[in-house]
């Protein structure tokens, strides 16, 4: 169940910032580890460049969330830009790819516990990640 | 925009990233470094990230280029006071940052750079990729 | 079944109901009832109460899953975990729900005195919800308790793991006893932090007193001996049994990068001569 709601728009690169300073705060509240926070604000950080950078700007939203006894974090990325052609490639790891893209999903995916990603050419992308209190 | 500041050190540049950055500004401190170690005839670059609390893929990169250029311009770059959480994420996320000396605070940042210029094989120094 | 008439009932009962159901409560307690305020209690049976009425009024039936039940649910998760850590029994959690039917049930008798058919639906209505409440409650309470059991496991682990200074600059952990996944991420994280706080820049893992080591505490090693590297420190891994080396290389892990000594001892000899300090005779 959602308990709390942010959305942010992705538009320019200080917005990546803003999604920084915003998952921090929300993590912290949670009452995630330094290291979790660390790794959820990283993964956001590289999601939200690429919503901004490749996806021809869009927005995120992040939920705070409560099951019985637990809390976590999910945010949602949105673009309605080129969409990601080859996702199963895109996802694997390169340092650097044609596009910068390959890096940040791989490895947003082994930062967070839940990872979901759909894209679609010529449509857009929508990046879901999410981390529970442990 | 404002501007990283890069500070003189004798032979040595010091900078010392406090905020958030934003792309630009990261690139910014990437040109502006450059320009320096030139007009400086600097021998090395001291860059402090302890106040980073988080290095993505792009600040990985920024800092790569830096050291890149540095040592085509004849200079050794060290990185110091990487927090213990953004190193576990980093690994995690797989980056290696090739080509980048790192140190645990300052101090230990000069030493490397001093035997670096001095031509001595590094002692503690550590090399990574 | 005609749940609008439950929720009636006890909306126009509400207070009679509220004393008559605490009055069971602190009976069913008794001897623990020091454990929770009697503001606590009264507010949390005012709640149960009103979303009890609340969630009736739109007919959601008795399948708790359904979304009408969210808030109501919520709030007995969040009732029951205060009863957790105020030290309660599921029973005595559970209670809380259950010791509402006997009041219910009373004041049902009376507004159906004369319509024994419809007075059994309702009673049977009513049981039937409260007991799924009551069950729920005990659920999430131990579900909860295990949480608790085992946020208190690893803080105990953390204390438990102290890590050493050998020399200045010279950092060694004995990890001792069988090894899982997270406690030997708790473990590295407080090798990270204490390569920061005594600015050490060696630091010896010595696995001697580990009997078994599978694959992802040996990723762990190594992702602890690649941080600390970013970091500016190195890591000597010291104390592989014969046993061990062998499950590594079956196991496909890769410690070609790392530097790795028989025992603690040569280790620290290493760590000595990287520093070029040698020990002497006085």
């Amino acid at each position: 169940m959602v308990v709390k709601t942010v959305e942010l728009p992705l538009v320019q690169q200080e917005d990546v910032v803003a999604v920084r300073q915003s998952t921090r705060s929300l993590a912290v509240e949670i009452g995630l580890t330094i290291v979790d926070q660390t790794k959820i604000v990283t993964a956001a950080s590289e999601l939200a460049r690429n919503t901004v950078v490749h996806g021809g700007g869009g927005k995120v939203t992040l939920e705070v969330l409560k099951e019985a006894s637990k809390q976590g974090l999910r945010l949602t990325f949105e673009d309605t830009g080129p969409g990601i052609p080859n996702l199963e490639r895109a996802m694997q790891d390169g340092y650097t790819s044609a596009s910068g893209l390959g890096l940040g999903l791989g490895g947003s995916r082994r930062l967070c516990t839940d990872f979901a990603i759909e894209s679609k050419v010529g449509v857009g992308t929508r990046v879901t990640i999410g981390r529970w209190k442990a | 925009m404002e501007r990283i500041p890069i500070l003189k050190m004798g032979s040595f540049l010091l900078v010392t990233i406090q905020v958030d950055m934003h792309d630009q500004l990261a690139l910014a401190l990437q040109d502006d470094l450059t320009s320096r170690i030139v007009a400086d005839r600097a021998s090395g670059v001291l860059i402090d990230i302890s106040s980073l609390e988080i290095v993505d893929s792009f600040i990985g990169r920024m800092l790569s280029n830096i050291a890149s250029m540095a040592r085509v311009l004849d200079a050794e770059t060290v990185v110091v006071g990487m927090r213990p959480s953004v190193a576990i994420t980093l690994v995690e996320l797989g980056l290696s940052l090739p080509g980048i000396r790192t140190a645990l605070n300052v101090d230990r940042g000069m030493e490397l750079l001093r035997s670096a210029r001095n031509g001595e094989t590094p002692g503690d120094g550590r090399q990574d990729g | 079944m005609n749940k609008t008439h439950l929720s009636e009932v006890i909306a126009r009962h509400e207070d009679e109901l509220l004393s008559d159901w605490l009055g069971r409560q602190n009976e069913a307690l008794s001897g623990r009832r020091d454990r929770i305020s009697e503001t606590q209690l009264k507010a949390h049976s005012r709640d149960f109460l009103r979303a009890l009425t609340e969630t009736l009024s739109r007919d959601a039936g008795s399948d708790l899953g359904r979304p009408e039940w969210s808030s109501m649910r919520d709030l007995l998760g969040e009732i029951s975990r205060q009863r957790v850590i105020q030290g309660f029994t599921p029973s005595e959690t559970a209670t809380f729900v259950l010791s509402f039917k006997q009041p219910l049930f009373t004041r049902l008798g009376a507004e159906y005195a004369g319509d024994s058919q419809a007075l059994a639906n309702e009673i049977w209505t009513a049981t039937e919800l409260l007991d799924k409440l009551g069950l729920y409650t005990a659920e999430i309470y131990l579900k909860t308790r295990e949480e608790v059991i085992l946020r208190q496991q690893q803080e105990m682990l953390e204390l438990s793991t102290p890590v050493v200074e050998l020399w200045h600059g010279v950092l060694a952990l004995p990890l001792i006893g069988t090894l899982d996944s997270a406690r030997t991420q708790i473990v590295m994280e407080n090798l990270l932090e204490a390569i920061v706080a005594r600015s050490s820049d060696l630091a010896i893992i010595d696995i001697t007193g580990v009997p078994t080591v599978d694959t992802l505490v040996a990723q762990h090693l190594l992702k602890t001996v690649a941080a600390a590297r970013l970091m500016g420190a190195d890591c000597i891994i010291s104390g592989i049994r014969p046993q061990i080396a062998q499950t590594i290389i079956h196991l496909g892990v890769d410690l070609s990068g790392v530097l790795t000594k028989a025992t603690l001892a040569d280790a620290f000899q290493l760590a000595l001569k990287r520093k070029n300090l040698t020990l002497g005779r006085s």
